[in-house]
């Protein structure tokens, strides 16, 4: 595995850092999630229970933006569950802006109607613990969950991903072509969500969505693990 | 169901059987559903296998096999796969490879069976593939049972007796005898291990090699069996036995892999199947009274339930049903010789209908008959063969085969009569045919002598074959009977009820079912000068005559097998919850499988009558109803 899909964090213990944080934990769901643990680095692929994770969010920065959709779904590379999946909107604490609504489809009233997340905390957490999150681009979904806990219960999570567009940018290290590719018509690869899940085979999805989309990457990765890494692959080679 | 999967719902519900059903449904259906991809080239299930999920393509290819590696089919984005093992017994029967990138939503059989009970579109939907979906429900049976999860290595009780190609047609039939099996297998050996060539069987010593009077130094390979019919140690025996049907074979060897490691023949099978019922009849044979025989009697009943569970077919059943009314009758006979002592001229015993037939099951009444010999004379002998056949009709009563109300019964002097007043009869039916007096008389073409001199009866039978192939009118006037019921199909393939003892909307399963289909048999067996009685050998008789073509004796059989089949699954039930058995159904008492399948059924008889008219041309006495 070449270091592209790793970032800072995988050389981190996750398994004791679970531990650990368990302990300091104050938020009985903050500790409930550290105690439900993390599986060891060497453990196949095959073996660990995971959970797609989507946010849609008013905007790219965690400090300045919030979530506004949660979507998620269990899954194994046995099965990705539809019957277990969950959709959530929560109020954002900032004024939504007119661009975000169009892109979400999420009505203002929906929004005016929606629980803030601290109220759907107990739900999310059942659905996290004892499950690694698999995400599609990694600067989202961790750094907005770890924003919005710290601003709530006044306490941190953090949690090793797997993230799908990191593993598409490893698989397509040039894919961006040289000015003269680009003269001789070559196209740059596209490592979004849709484009990479075409490479596969996998069908397009009209809706969009934050349950969508997780379940999107959920397969995105299923494929992935079928045509470049292998069932038994351990988990510590494919987290960030 | 969350309304963010509405485009999973969407894209389901563009396709059949999925297109028509109701939203509470399909919300089921998308609830459940387990989403798994599948690369290019990856084995989806494997052959015999357990699975518990219905396969819906989302996107993708994937092939089917059967189960010799010949691909089935080819299915695309918005099919389904892998319900057959679903139906059965959650077995792979198809085996699925993926051809293209597939992403597949699995769909748990949990859902399966909800949507099979209570979506007809749905059910009609899964159990449709072609004619091949009858021959498949003939197969399966509700009860899991011996038959089908017992695997046929079971019968296998000794090692593969074998010899090399090379040897001669003595050596062979020694080694046969010295090893006392009736089959021996003939191996290849020039290569590095020896490889199963061919097969020779005592029938085939007898027919090939005898009659033939073959010098013994033949070589074997000149008259063994080649291209075998073999089966894998994997299989069941219910397997095992469909294969030696379908192919007309009584030995099958039984391979793991390229080894043998066995031979079962069909005896095997029947032996493991009849064991109970053996049992009871060789106890019929030890009462000494009618009391006796009464007590016994109640067995019968339990043993007709012990072998619908055991999952025995309907040919199965109605013989060993009907060979324990023949033991009854036989052993009514016997002491009723005791009691009046030896009869005053040789006679034999007839039976007619069902139990000539081999067809009998458990709700059946008497029909026999006397046939004596021409030396009698009425004022000296008849007091004793009226008392005989009082003490048979009585006993049989009180053992359940209940007095005939046609007064078909060798109590009725015109039914108690010499060799020659019969052929009179059969002749005159035959050459002097009337509508009415045949539809009484039908029951006596089917005619079997099972006590005193039962040449008697085959002398009938000779003289039926000899004249009724020939008697076009005889035969017209038989089809026209044969078309007075019909099956309770309606237009729009309903069922067509009518309204019981019970008042309860039912139809009759003998009447409208197995009925119509025997007397049609009967017509054509008796047009091509068959001399069988039990309906599925008169169907044998039928196809290597081509007045029908095989696969119509194909479907008629396996109409017969499956219309029989429920009908006495119905008795069994009945018998089990304690009620009396009868052959008036509900439709709602049958599962959208065997409620589809006896519409396939009845459309085959509803056929076979069309081309019976046709035939033999009896078109003006049918009556619709």
């Amino acid at each position: 595995m070449s270091d592209s899909i790793k970032s800072g964090n995988s050389k981190q213990d996750w398994p004791d850092n679970y531990r650990k944080a368990a302990e300091k934990a104050k938020d009985a769901r903050i500790r409930a999630f550290y105690q439900a643990g993390c599986p060891d680095p060497q453990t196949p692929i095959k073996e660990v229970p995971m959970v797609a994770l989507d946010f849609e969010t008013t905007g790219l920065d965690a400090d300045r933006h919030s979530i506004i959709s949660i979507g998620l779904v269990p899954f194994t590379l046995g099965g990705i569950q539809l019957g277990n999946a969950w959709h959530q909107i929560v109020r954002p604490q900032l004024p939504l802006q007119q661009d975000t609504v169009t892109i979400h489809g999420i009505t203002h009233s929906e929004i005016e109607h929606a629980p803030d997340l601290a109220d759907v905390l107990d739900t999310l957490f059942q659905h996290l613990n004892g499950r690694i999150p698999v995400v599609h681009y990694r600067n989202i979904e961790r750094p907005f969950l770890n924003r919005a806990l710290q601003w709530r219960l006044k306490e941190q999570l953090r949690f090793p991903v797997i993230d799908t567009m990191a593993i598409e940018a490893h698989l397509h290290p040039k894919r961006n072509p040289s000015r003269w590719q680009q003269l001789m018509g070559k196209q740059p690869i596209s490592i979004r969500l849709a484009d990479s899940r075409t490479r596969y085979g996998l069908p397009h999805y009209a809706g969009h969505n934050a349950l969508i989309d997780a379940i999107a990457t959920a397969e995105l990765f299923q494929a992935q693990v079928q045509h470049h890494f292998g069932t038994d692959t351990p988990i510590g080679d494919l987290w960030v | 169901m969350q309304a963010e999967l509405l485009d999973i719902r969407n894209h389901i519900a563009q396709y059949p059987p999925f297109n028509d059903m109701p939203e509470e449904l399909l919300e089921r259906v998308v609830s459940g559903i387990e989403v798994v991809y599948y690369r290019a080239g990856t084995q989806i299930l494997e052959l015999g296998q357990t699975n518990h999920w219905l396969h819906y393509i989302r996107s993708g290819a994937v092939e089917i096999f059967r189960r010799s590696g010949e691909l089935y089919n080819r299915v695309g984005e918005g099919e389904i796969f892998g319900q057959f093992g679903l139906m059965m017994n959650k077995k792979v029967r198809f085996p699925a490879k993926a051809i293209e990138d597939c992403l597949i939503y699995k769909i748990p059989d949990t859902t399966f069976q909800h949507l099979w009970e209570n979506d007809e579109n749905f059910a009609d939907f899964v159990e449709i593939e072609d004619r091949s979906r009858l021959r498949s429900a003939v197969s399966r049976r509700e009860k899991s049972n011996e038959l089908m999860t017992a695997k046929v290595t079971r019968l296998i009780s000794r090692e593969p007796v074998s010899a090399p190609t090379t040897v001669r047609l003595q050596e062979a039939a020694r080694i046969m005898t010295d090893n006392g099996v009736s089959a021996l297998l003939l191996m290849d050996e020039s290569g590095e291990r020896p490889k199963l060539r061919g097969i020779i069987t005592d029938r085939d010593l007898r027919t090939r090699a005898v009659t033939h009077a073959l010098a013994s130094e033949t070589p074997i390979s000149d008259i063994m069996s080649e291209g075998l019919i073999t089966i894998s140690a994997r299989s069941f025996i219910f397997e095992a036995m469909l294969t030696m049907l379908h192919n007309n074979v009584h030995h099958l060897p039984v391979m793991e892999g390229d080894e043998v490691r066995g031979v079962i023949a069909l005896s095997d099978i029947v032996k493991y199947e009849s064991q109970s019922s053996l049992y009871l009849v060789s106890n019929i044979y030890h009462q000494n009274d009618v009391k006796g025989l009464k007590r016994i009697s109640l067995e019968v009943r339990d043993s007709f339930v012990r072998m619908v569970n055991e999952d025995a077919n309907s040919h199965m059943i109605g013989s060993a049903m009907a060979g324990i009314g023949r033991s009854f009758s036989q052993r009514l006979l016997e002491l009723g010789e005791e009691k009046l002592g030896p009869p005053p001229v040789p006679y034999c015993f007839m039976a007619l209908g069902s139990m000539a037939r081999d067809e009998q099951l458990v709700v059946t009444d008497q029909d026999n008959a006397m046939v004596l010999d021409d030396s009698f004379i009425p004022e000296e002998h008849d007091e004793y063969f009226l008392a005989l056949a009082k003490f048979v009709s009585d006993g049989l009563a009180e053992c359940g085969y209940t007095y005939c109300t046609g007064d078909i019964m060798a109590t009725n002097p015109k039914w108690r009569q010499p060799l020659s007043v019969w052929k009179g009869y059969f002749t005159d039916w035959i050459e002097n045919p009337k509508a009415e007096a045949l539809l009484n008389s039908n029951i006596f073409f089917d005619l079997d002598g099972i006590h005193g001199q039962t040449d008697f009866t085959e002398q009938l039978k000779t003289l039926i074959v000899e004249k009724a192939s020939g008697s076009q009118r005889f035969l017209t006037f038989l089809a026209r009977n044969a078309l007075n019921r019909t099956p309770p199909l309606g237009f729009f393939r309903t069922f067509v009820l009518e309204e019981d003892g019970k008042h309860q909307k039912t139809f009759n399963l003998k009447r409208r079912g197995t009925a119509p289909l025997s007397d049609l048999i009967r017509v054509h067996a008796l047009g091509c000068g068959s001399r069988s009685q039990n309906s599925f050998e008169r169907l044998k008789d039928i196809a290597k005559t081509k007045l029908l073509l095989e696969d119509d004796a194909g479907n008629l059989r396996d109409a017969l097998e499956f219309i029989s089949i429920v009908r006495i699954r119905h008795q069994a039930l009945a018998i089990e919850e304690g009620r009396e058995p009868d052959n008036n159904v509900r439709p709602e008492d049958l599962s959208p499988f065997e409620r589809s399948h006896l519409k396939d059924a009845f459309q085959i008889v509803s056929n076979a009558q069309k081309f019976l008219r046709f035939r033999y041309n009896a078109g003006g006495a049918t009556r619709n109803v």
